[in-house]
């Protein structure tokens, strides 16, 4: 359980991804919260709309995946680094998967890293494609990383080699 | 023990002093605390409890808890955890309750 | 004696906005704090907040505290006295400090106390090692002064503090072997263990130290496996190569100033330990004496500012100041603290504050408005 572990049941997780069919359509966010936490940024960060308003601070974000275009300025707005992109239009056997990260060293374009899943265990390797390190991000750089499309719903997180 | 590069913080360091700790020379950055340019330096052992005389740590850094009482420059009971290192100070572990005057 | 209108008591997220409130609303205002830089454990949060925008969501801690201080360092009617450790609270409202070696006397006309919270300790073996501190000491040597504490951390408990200074630990290139909490749920918020958790650091629930080892400093350490009834499990130890330590357990308020001063005060297991019974202006059972943050019950930083403020213009307001939208700027402030309160999170603190209340006629002073 969640709230035992840490780790995200299979179940916690098909709550919060779109459809089959939303995610064949492009990019868009996967908002990992699953806890009544006072906490709103998502929602004033949001330009699409796609992050609705809050009725109250504590309730869970509502998304309506057909108003997401993928911008990722919620990724590194969430306090809890709750939130992904996915996009599973990137090749035909890649999604592109893109989090936050905030360890040094940074990866490098073209770099091969390792790929973990929720419970930070070494799932396959992985490549890097693009850093986004902006000052707007504010220290919270968002990693793109090429993941095969098998392995694009079950890594969350990259570790580098030694 | 230092950090030099972290990804969110960037520590500005002043000028570097040293300091002597039981007779031993001891680096330490202006602004700092005592028993941080300490544990930079990898002395954890601050004082001993006064009747077992077991060794004791920093628990609260923040001037709390009195776990690093030592003598700085022969005052005793000095709070090593919220007192600034300076040039020269000369600090010394502590035997007993240390004397107050 | 130095002639004061409100003095405030602590210069954290709680104290500096009670200045600022105040002091916006006409007051003088000295905030003392016993450290050299003011923004209390501000300055030591790395990660973003929580909350809303009105309390600074998104935002580190440290750059909050830099925007509380820089809207402080623009008022005219705010005076810092840094490095200075209050002693005492007389009955006759006098206030003592010790202040570059000098013991020196003020009398205010009105005090908020926003002193804070201290670590609690855990009982076990050895706990009193050199290698075992406080999450907040960790926190101190490695955000403010660039210091690690070791290489293999053992954190104890996985309420937000231990959380997120697990996180804040990796991020300073220092490996945590595991965090056991006691209770059979994670405390903390569960974004916060996911993160450090998907990192690879286990979080054990259902799992206490056993027992510490080592001579001069903390060598290894044992932890187990806890029954219904909160007692080890023999056979269930796992033995821990650790030289750190870190026990974040729970906080409990600085209170001793209220004891001196007088206020009546309870337990409430809830808020932490000992608290002032308050009206809803944040005004103890001592008049003019108003109290914010976790002193007045543990809470996050983002309700201890929006207690400050709150704090702030009550004692402004019981000395006769006026904002010309107070009604509105007071409900607010009330809302706010409400929202940030009232979900499940919150449970614990309303419980604890519902058998805290009292009514106070110098209520009046801010609701007659």
């Amino acid at each position: 359980m969640l709230d035992a572990t840490g780790i995200p049941t299979k179940e916690d997780l098909e709550r919060v991804f779109p459809t089959e069919e939303r995610l064949m359509q492009g990019p868009t966010v996967i908002v990992e919260c699953y806890q009544n936490i006072p906490c709103n940024p998502c929602y004033t960060v949001c330009r699409t709309g796609a992050i609705k308003e809050f009725a109250d601070i504590n309730d869970l974000p509502t998304v309506d995946h057909s108003l997401c275009n993928g911008c990722s300025l919620c990724v590194s707005n969430c306090p809890g680094l709750a939130i992904s992109i996915l996009d599973m239009t990137y090749s035909e056997d890649e999604a592109l998967l893109k989090i936050p990260y905030e360890l040094i060293p940074l990866p490098k374009p073209n770099q091969i890293v390792k790929g973990l899943d929720r419970e930070g265990v070494e799932v396959t390797d992985v490549k890097v494609i693009k850093v986004i390190d902006s000052k707007a991000l504010d220290k919270t750089p968002i990693i793109a990383i090429a993941v095969k499309k098998q392995y694009a719903k079950i890594i969350r997180s990259i570790r580098l080699e030694e | 023990m230092r950090i030099f590069k972290h990804p969110i913080l960037n520590f500005e360091r002043k000028r570097l002093v040293t300091f002597t700790f039981n007779n031993k020379t001891i680096e330490g950055y202006e602004g700092e605390t005592i028993a941080a340019a300490l544990h930079a330096a990898g002395i954890k052992t601050l004082s001993h409890s006064s009747e077992k005389h077991r060794p004791r740590g920093l628990f609260c850094a923040i001037g709390n808890c009195s776990s690093c009482l030592m003598e700085v420059n022969g005052e005793a009971n000095v709070r090593i955890c919220v007192e600034e290192v300076k040039e020269g100070l000369i600090i010394r572990t502590q035997t007993g309750k240390g004397d107050l005057v | 004696m130095i002639p004061v209108e409100i003095l405030v008591i602590g210069g954290g997220p709680a104290g500096l906005c009670a200045a600022v409130q105040a002091a916006e609303m006409g007051s003088k205002v000295l905030i003392v704090d016993r450290n050299n830089t003011l923004g209390g454990q501000l300055v030591k949060q790395t990660h973003m907040f929580f909350g809303s925008e009105k309390q600074y969501a998104s935002t580190r801690g440290f750059d909050i505290a830099n925007i509380l201080l820089d809207k402080i360092d623009k008022m005219k009617n705010v005076e810092i006295m840094r490095k200075a450790t209050v002693l005492a609270i007389y009955e006759d409202g006098v206030v003592s400090l010790e202040h570059k070696d000098k013991y020196i006397k003020i009398k205010p006309k009105a005090i908020v106390v926003a002193t804070g919270a201290s670590e609690k300790n855990l009982a076990f073996p050895n706990n009193d090692l050199p290698g075992i501190y406080g999450a907040g000491a960790v926190q101190t040597l490695m955000n403010e002064y660039g210091v690690k504490p070791g290489n293999r951390v053992l954190m104890i408990g996985a309420g937000n503090i231990g959380l997120i200074v697990s996180y804040q630990l990796i991020q300073a290139g220092v490996r945590v072997e595991a965090i056991v909490e006691a209770a059979p749920t994670i405390g903390g918020y569960l974004v916060h263990a996911s993160k450090v958790r998907r990192m690879g650091v286990p979080i054990l629930t259902g799992y206490s130290i056993k027992e510490a080892y080592g001579t001069d400093s903390l060598e290894s350490a044992a932890i187990w496996k806890l029954d219904e009834n909160w007692r080890g499990i023999p056979g269930t130890e796992k033995k821990l190569n650790v030289d750190v330590i870190c026990i974040s357990v729970g906080l409990s308020p600085l209170s001793e100033l209220l004891w001196q001063a007088g206020c009546q005060m309870k337990y409430i297991h809830e808020l932490g330990g000992f608290v002032p019974v308050r009206d809803t202006n944040l005004h103890s059972s001592v008049k003019g004496l108003f109290v914010a943050g976790d002193v007045a019950g543990v809470e996050e930083a983002s309700s201890a500012m929006v207690e400050g403020y709150i704090a702030g213009m009550s004692a402004a307001a019981y000395l006769g100041y006026k904002l010309y939208n107070m009604k509105l700027v007071k409900e607010d402030l009330m809302n706010q603290l409400d929202s940030l309160r009232h979900g499940p999170v919150g449970e614990k603190i309303r419980r604890g504050i519902s058998n805290l209340t009292i009514e106070h006629e110098a209520a009046a002073s801010v609701d007659a408005l």
